[in-house]
């Protein structure tokens, strides 16, 4: 574990350990100024990369955050004569309970992502930066903090500047490495690909993302409560810039989003490019080269510099230590803790309704441990949205749910899935930027089982193996076929150990050959010993699999029983065939 | 002198109404026909953004570019040649038509999806602010023709010929567009492509085409509002972002692709921002638009 860790943050300690000694140099103050900015905008693009490159929740508000530190800093050293380096903590604290803030109540809202997420940070800027103007904070005309005493540390006060600025690079760097290589980073990348999936496989998608939008908010703050002495005049509209933002955003972007070196190569390569070119003439020259070096990345390197670096070595980067690794890992059974009497699930009276329509109109059915359960009915009868309200995706309406015992009805949907309950989708959905072991691996980690990165991965591969796709553990999920897309939905839904999986139309769309594979790999799921609650419209399938069939029109259960029995029942016929038939 | 009652966040600070009278409702009315005819610039500049995010998926910020580089040729077109600065429409809208067109082509090219839109015509935004500040260096211009400082009195308040001739346009293109769009063969497959492409291309609409007359379109509108900029503010290269913060807002508040939910957002926050004015400090009014922003966003999220 500490040994896979070593290669990426030994760079990164003698990186720090030169940069730290460039002072010694005595070099003219040109180059300190340079890297200075270098490390002010490593931070403050690493910071920013940490939710919105990982998890994909693009921040146009990083500048209100920045703001936030510079301005503590400012008033704080002004108004209350508070020591300069004291001022920092503050300046993150005050930038981090901000963000956590404005994070606990915007992330309660399901539908505010992406580009809907940019423009509520954006406005949060403007929102900031009017209240800042129009307030004691600023009041118009700028803080000026010349006469503020720097402590010198190693040398010059701009020698102090430079070293605490080196700290908080270093700082984000290693937080952005650390979590990129931690369970925390798996989940943010789940999220980023699809955030339902991910929460009902058992990521805390709410506490994760607060997280680390706090842990960005909070470097923001701190280089900007450094970045205030270092201009020694804070203005409003240079501080709560969107130009700021979209620079850092720029820079990631340039160097890759999705890796955690990304923005330091994007940030070190701007900045060089800025400061090489800057002066008279080839200022505006060099406005417009920066915009068409951010078309020219977007449009041939969608993953950066560092994607671009790194596609060369994608096949060679598999490990020859996790290929080699025996397929036979022992897998976890299901565990026998059910009694064979008590129903795994019981739903009772569970009702759900969409504006007008009531898709679930007081369902009462039981699943008991061990069985294979058909749940059938017409299109719309409410099969899906059964499952969708039995895993958390929604909340229902009245009626109880539980598992094993446990009332689940009002449980958040990653915790569901850490009690044992698992899915699969109708239309396959996999996380398209993982490949297809860490898809599988991810719900190893955050399912019943919680193991650590390692195993996770090396029990997906069995998994994989189980459902006959250990040669694809390695390709990312849009190169596989539907059947594949299927299995791998299944394979996930099983690595997350559950005691109970609920398929949803797992054969639609398979040729009979298919399907045969497919009816086999659910009896062998449900022989290791977890129960099994599958929705088809296959009626060859279900008399051939289910021991038992519920039947659901309009919302409720209208029959239940054997499969031969209850295909007979007048009721049923007349719910799929309509009366004359019945 | 503020007062020992004044607390600093009622803006008090740099307002010059000390007193807190209430403002007169000549004042009130002033603000609510200013807030018209801002609204009706915010509403020029917002329609091919609206239109393009909200039926092509591409967020483009290049369109205030467009509108500024537009606003720049009006002005030199005028000044140079002295011709009226509303017939360079003639010349200007063809050619933003064209403008639109190409960069369509660009994005589909590319596959270009909504995040990426952004930072690609963020780049293009920049790479054109800095053609207008070659061209036209950073200073201020301001067009002079004999009818920008005309106004008319209605009762006790004064209406400006070019705020009037804005809002006016504005009103036309968002009705004719709306119109357009919920009642015509072509809107009617533009809505249908938005909201399930490759299910409208089953059925027989070519997407390709009409996205390129969409996005040609809104590079037309980017023109007109450029004229208007033009005729009622002072230009400068930087200029172009001050508008992006509210004409995303009301385009967001109006809903996606709805010119008609534009036009009524816009007209709304520009009025709500004269007001804030008129009542507290200039200072306050982007708290108006954005706060509104921020509570729709949590309250009606879905677009």
């Amino acid at each position: 574990m500490i040994a896979s860790r070593l290669p990426p943050a030994l760079p990164l300690v003698v990186a720090g350990v030169a940069l730290a000694l460039v002072p010694a140099l005595k070099l003219p103050a040109f180059y300190e100024t340079f890297l200075y900015l270098v490390l002010f905008w490593v931070s403050l693009a690493t910071s920013w990369n940490i939710l919105s490159g990982y998890a994909g929740y693009f921040s146009f508000g990083h500048a209100a955050f920045f703001g936030a530190g510079v301005y503590t800093t400012a008033t704080l050293t002004t108004a209350v004569d508070v020591p300069f380096l004291w001022t920092l903590p503050a300046a993150g604290l005050v930038a981090a309970l901000l963000g956590s803030g404005i994070a606990a109540v915007v992330f309660r809202v399901r539908g505010v992502r992406g580009e809907l997420f940019g423009l509520l940070t954006l406005a949060v800027t403007f929102v900031l930066s009017t209240i800042a103007l129009n307030t004691k904070i600023d009041g118009g005309p700028g803080v000026f903090l010349a006469a503020v005493p720097i402590p010198t540390l190693f040398g010059a006060p701009a020698t102090t500047l430079y070293h605490l600025a080196l700290a908080v690079a270093l700082l984000s760097a290693f937080a952005a490495l650390a979590i990129y290589r931690s369970r925390w980073g798996m989940g943010l990348f789940a999220i980023r690909d699809d955030e339902d999936v991910a929460e009902v496989l058992g990521v805390p998608t709410y506490r994760y993302k607060l997280v680390a939008f706090a842990l960005s908010c909070f470097i923001a703050g701190l280089i900007g409560g450094i970045h205030a002495m270092f201009v020694t005049y804070v203005t409003v509209a240079e501080t709560f810039s969107v130009g700021l933002t979209v620079d850092a955003i720029m820079m990631a972007a340039l160097g890759g989003t999705r890796f955690w070196y990304g923005p330091v190569l994007g940030a070190a390569i701007v900045t060089a490019l800025t400061q090489s070119l800057t002066g008279g003439e080839s200022a505006i020259l060099n406005r417009a080269l920066i915009g068409g070096i951010l078309i020219v990345v977007i449009v041939f390197l969608p993953d950066g510099v560092a994607g671009g670096l790194g596609r060369r070595g994608r096949r060679a980067a598999v490990s020859p230590v996790e290929t080699a690794t025996p397929l036979a890992v022992e897998l976890p059974r299901a565990p026998a803790t059910w009694q064979a009497a008590a129903p795994l699930l019981a739903c009772t009276d569970v009702k759900k309704a969409f504006r007008g329509l009531q898709a679930l109109a007081g369902v009462t059915l039981e699943v008991r441990a061990g069985e294979i359960l058909g749940l059938i009915g017409p299109n719309g009868s409410g099969k899906s949205t059964l499952i969708n309200v039995v895993s958390g995706y929604y909340q229902t309406d009245g009626g109880r749910i539980a598992l094993d015992g446990r009332d689940i009805a009002r449980v958040r949907a990653h915790r569901i899935a850490g009690l044992g309950l698992a899915r699969t989708y109708q239309i396959p959905r996999s996380f398209r930027r993982l490949s297809v072991v860490d898809n599988v691996a991810l719900a190893a980690m955050f399912g019943g089982g919680g193991h650590g990165r390692e195993r996770g991965r090396r029990l997906a591969r069995s998994w994989l193996a189980f459902a006959g796709l250990e040669a694809k553990a390695d390709a990312l999920p849009d190169e596989l076929n539907l059947l594949e897309r299927k299995f791998l939905d299944l394979a996930r839904a099983l690595a997350s150990e559950p005691r109970l999986v609920l398929l949803d139309e797992v054969l639609s769309g398979l040729t009979p050959a298919q399907m045969t594979d497919a009816l086999q790999l659910v009896r062998r799921i449900r022989d290791r010993g977890t129960t099994v609650v599958f929705v088809e419209h296959i009626m060859r399938a279900v008399l051939d699999l289910a021991d038992r069939v519920v039947v659901l029109s309009y919302g409720q259960v209208i029959a239940e029983g054997l499969p031969r029995q209850v295909m007979r029942d007048p009721e049923v016929v007349r719910a799929y065939l309509g009366k004359a038939y019945a | 002198m503020p007062s020992p009652t004044c607390r600093p966040a009622s803006g008090c600070l740099s307002s010059p109404h000390e007193n807190r009278a209430l403002p007169s409702l000549n004042l009130i009315g002033q603000s609510l026909l200013a807030g018209l005819f801002t609204g009706g610039l915010y509403a020029l500049l917002g329609l091919g953004l609206s239109l393009t995010w909200g039926l092509l998926r591409v967020i483009n910020l290049a369109n205030f570019a467009l509108a500024f580089l537009g606003a720049y040729l009006t002005y030199q077109l005028a000044t140079a040649f002295r011709l009226d600065p509303i017939l360079t429409l003639v010349v200007i809208v063809p050619g933003f038509f064209v403008v639109g067109i190409g960069l369509e082509l660009g994005f589909l090219r590319f596959k270009i999806n909504e995040l990426t839109s952004l930072i690609v015509t963020f780049g293009l935004t920049v790479i054109l602010e800095s053609l207008i500040q070659w061209i036209w260096t950073a200073d201020f211009r301001r067009l002079e023709w004999p009818y920008t400082r005309v106004s008319l009195r209605i009762g006790t308040l004064f209406v400006g010929l070019t705020g009037l001739l804005a809002f006016g346009a504005a009103a036309l293109l968002t009705l004719g567009t709306w119109a357009w769009l919920r009642w015509s063969y072509l809107g009617k497959a533009a809505r249908a492509s938005a909201q399930d492409g490759p299910m409208a291309g089953a059925f027989g609409v070519n997407r390709r085409r009409l996205a390129l007359l969409l996005a040609g379109l809104s590079a037309a509108y980017a023109a007109v509002a450029g004229l208007f900029i033009a005729l009622n503010h002072t230009l400068a290269p930087s200029q172009i972002y001050s508008w992006i913060g509210v004409v995303f807002a009301a385009v967001i508040i109006g809903r996606l692709g709805n010119a008609l939910g534009l036009l009524a957002a816009s007209v709304f926050i520009a009025a709500s921002e004269a007001l804030t004015m008129a009542v507290t400090a200039p200072g306050w009014a982007p708290l108006v638009s954005f706060t509104l922003l921020i509570v729709i966003l949590l309250l009606r999220p879905e677009l």
